[in-house]
């Protein structure tokens, strides 16, 4: 099976009075078609800076350094602005963080999606319109919908609303950044079953980002835990949660607190800041297993076993 | 019997919306709704305060520091009213009953060093005598909540982690010695691997200083992992409260039934295998004018719950539920 998206060695640096930011510093992998694919991470390891970078989507101060991104084997790094903003929305569509709060309040639900569509094809109005309603009871949302304003609706039906654009033109690829963050959890549960539908019942491929280890693990298929700016492992989610491969990942699913466990602990120390990555493996400073060549080599991203990726020296 | 910390008699909150030049309609939002619980005076306890948004916990929590006046009820702190404490003796009732915000970037002033939340306490509540008395204090009870006064004093708040900063506020609370702290979702914005250590802390400050806590969270994995009483409330009414563990692992509230099977386990082998009714969750906002709050959500729904409001009522021993189910 071909990959659908796959990002090789991407570098994206802000520019800053004290020099380049690296946020994401070297990161590859490959998503395959029809999966839910999770990026999870503490606050500030460049999940979000990694999405938009593979979407095109970083402004300045930040720049894409290097790397490419194949989807369906064009690269789209090279591609023109016009012919990138034609795959757009129709073939890759992403729903940014807390896009649910960026609705018009002034449109009904219903012509901001007729508006989306109609931007980006020659379909007209009437059909738009019949197809936005199509959407949204994809996504399981009463007909009324579409011609309430974003103010009528709680927080999880606008989050659907969201869900329903990004899915307008049947993309290939949806890009969800922290779709369930601030949600309450019933809510939560129905967003993340509408997003898991996605891939069930319309083979929509889906990369999902979130901070959140237990929402993963309902609904993600493969995992990537990322550190500091780089990949510390990658694996299906049941490998990564029952028998992890780097430390991090390990103590991270330690950490999350649960029902079903009866005492946490924390991974003590703090993430280092992306001015002043420590040098060799960027977690070292908060491992309990370093040795010497921790703080002084940075360990590649290998595959440690068929389809199990690691970057720890431990694991040589 | 003995007098408890806190009691909270028939507590209602009502928020009037609307009605602006008499344009739009006046509506009454009950934000609590005649709520009553006790905090024990003798052991020290956590109590979480579980709901969906909106469910009015942190009106409860408002109400309780003295920010809201309730519409009707009572808030007894120590037997005597909070009205009182406040109007008579309102710095004691200030350093009794101490709160953690949900913000950690909010509450400290930029231009400011972090210590000064320290000291300014030290100096308002004049806990020491001398500025080395003040100085050591500090270090100490940093030291005592497992950070490094070295790495953290003297730095400004955008130095420091969402973490770093909420313990430093379970810092300012082993220094004040509070009876009663209000957390309002105080782990919300940290990141995961750092909030076992927060929750740890305020765990080993309830023994080391006898402080009981009300721990306000919508998520019930923390709630669980980090109180010893739950209390959950839907729509400003306490639908059900008992001990956490029985409440979470057996909960009688068909709406409490429903939170907990919504709660995300983070094992991919136990996914959920139901999944939400729409209908529950695009209308939530709803709320029954008549009878039982959750009858319209309600799958155990029976006639009696639209016309009757179903009182807390003991169901088993400590387990209190607000249901017809348990007549």
């Amino acid at each position: 099976m071909d990959p659908i998206l796959q990002v090789e060695d991407l570098r994206i640096y802000y520019k800053s009075i004290f020099g380049d930011i690296e946020s994401v510093d070297g990161v590859s992998f490959s998503v395959n078609p029809n999966e839910v694919f999770g990026i999870a991470g503490e606050s500030g390891c460049g999940k979000s800076t990694l999405v938009e970078g593979v979407l095109r989507l970083i402004y300045p101060p930040g720049y894409i350094k290097s790397g490419k991104i194949l989807y369906e084997n064009k690269d789209l790094l090279r591609l023109g602005d016009e012919e990138l903003r034609r795959l757009r929305w129709k073939e890759l569509s992403y729903i940014p963080q807390g896009s649910m709060n960026s609705l018009n309040p002034v449109l009904r639900v219903e012509e901001q999606m007729v508006d989306s569509i109609t931007a980006h094809t020659d379909m007209p109005k009437e059909e738009a319109r019949a197809m936005s309603i199509a959407r949204l009871k994809d996504v399981g949302l009463p007909v009324e919908v579409a011609r309430m304003y974003p103010h009528e609706l709680s927080g999880g039906m606008k989050q659907r609303v969201i869900i329903a654009m990004a899915i307008l033109l049947k993309p290939s690829l949806v890009v969800a950044d922290e779709p369930v963050t601030a949600l309450d959890v019933v809510v939560q549960k129905s967003v993340l079953q509408s997003i898991a539908n996605l891939r069930d019942n319309y083979g929509i491929t889906v990369i999902f980002v979130a901070h959140d280890l237990a929402a993963h693990a309902e609904i993600v298929d493969r995992l990537v835990i990322m550190y500091a700016g780089k990949i510390a492992e990658i694996g299906s989610v049941y490998d990564v949660f029952e028998d992890a491969l780097h430390p991090y990942s390990k103590l991270l699913v330690a950490a999350i607190p649960s029902i079903e466990k009866e005492a946490v602990e924390g991974i003590p120390g703090l993430a280092p800041s992306p001015l002043n990555w420590p040098l060799g493996c960027r977690f070292h400073p908060r491992c309990p297993y370093a040795m010497p060549i921790c703080s002084k080599e940075e360990p590649p991203l290998k595959e440690v076993r068929q389809g199990r990726y690691a970057a720890c020296h431990l694991l040589r | 019997m003995e007098q408890p910390l806190l009691e909270l008699r028939n507590v209602t909150k009502d928020f009037a919306i609307g009605g602006g030049l008499g344009l739009t309609e006046r509506k009454i939002i009950r934000a609590a709704d005649n709520v009553s619980f006790t905090i024990p005076g003798k052991k020290p306890t956590i109590l979480a305060l579980v709901g969906e948004s909106g469910s009015g916990k942190s009106t409860i929590a408002r109400i309780i520091l003295g920010l809201l006046e309730p519409t009707s009820g009572e808030i007894l702190y120590e037997g005597k009213d909070v009205r009182v404490w406040l109007k008579r003796d309102r710095k004691a009732y200030r350093r009794n009953v101490q709160m953690i915000f949900q913000d950690p970037y909010g509450i400290y002033n930029p231009f400011y060093r972090v210590d000064r939340v320290l000291y300014k306490a030290i100096k308002k509540f004049g806990l020491a005598s001398s500025g080395n008395e003040a100085n050591s204090m500090v270090v100490e009870s940093m030291r005592a909540m497992g950070l490094r006064p070295e790495d953290l004093l003297g730095r400004y708040p955008h130095q420091l982690s969402g973490g770093e900063r909420q313990r430093l506020m379970l810092v300012r609370m082993l220094l004040i010695k509070p009876k009663l702290v209000v957390a309002d979702e105080a782990v919300s914005m940290i990141d995961v691997s750092l909030r076992c250590i927060f929750l740890n802390n305020l765990q080993d400050l309830k023994d080391r200083i006898k402080m009981s806590c009300i721990y306000i969270t919508h998520d019930l994995n923390i709630a669980y992992c980090v109180s010893d009483d739950m209390i959950v409330l839907c729509h400003g009414k306490i639908v059900e409260t008992g001990e956490t563990k029985p409440v979470v692992k057996e909960p009688l509230h068909p709406y409490t039934q429903n939170l907990v099977s919504a709660i995300p386990i983070p094992d991919p082998k136990k996914r959920w295998k139901d999944t939400v009714d729409i209908g529950d969750v695009t209308f939530k906002e709803l709320r029954s004018e008549e009878g039982c709050i959750y009858s319209h959500r309600c799958p155990h729904v029976m006639p009696i719950c639209k016309e009757e409001n179903p009182p807390l009522t003991e169901v088993k021993l400590g387990r209190r539920a607000a249901c017809f189910l348990y007549r």
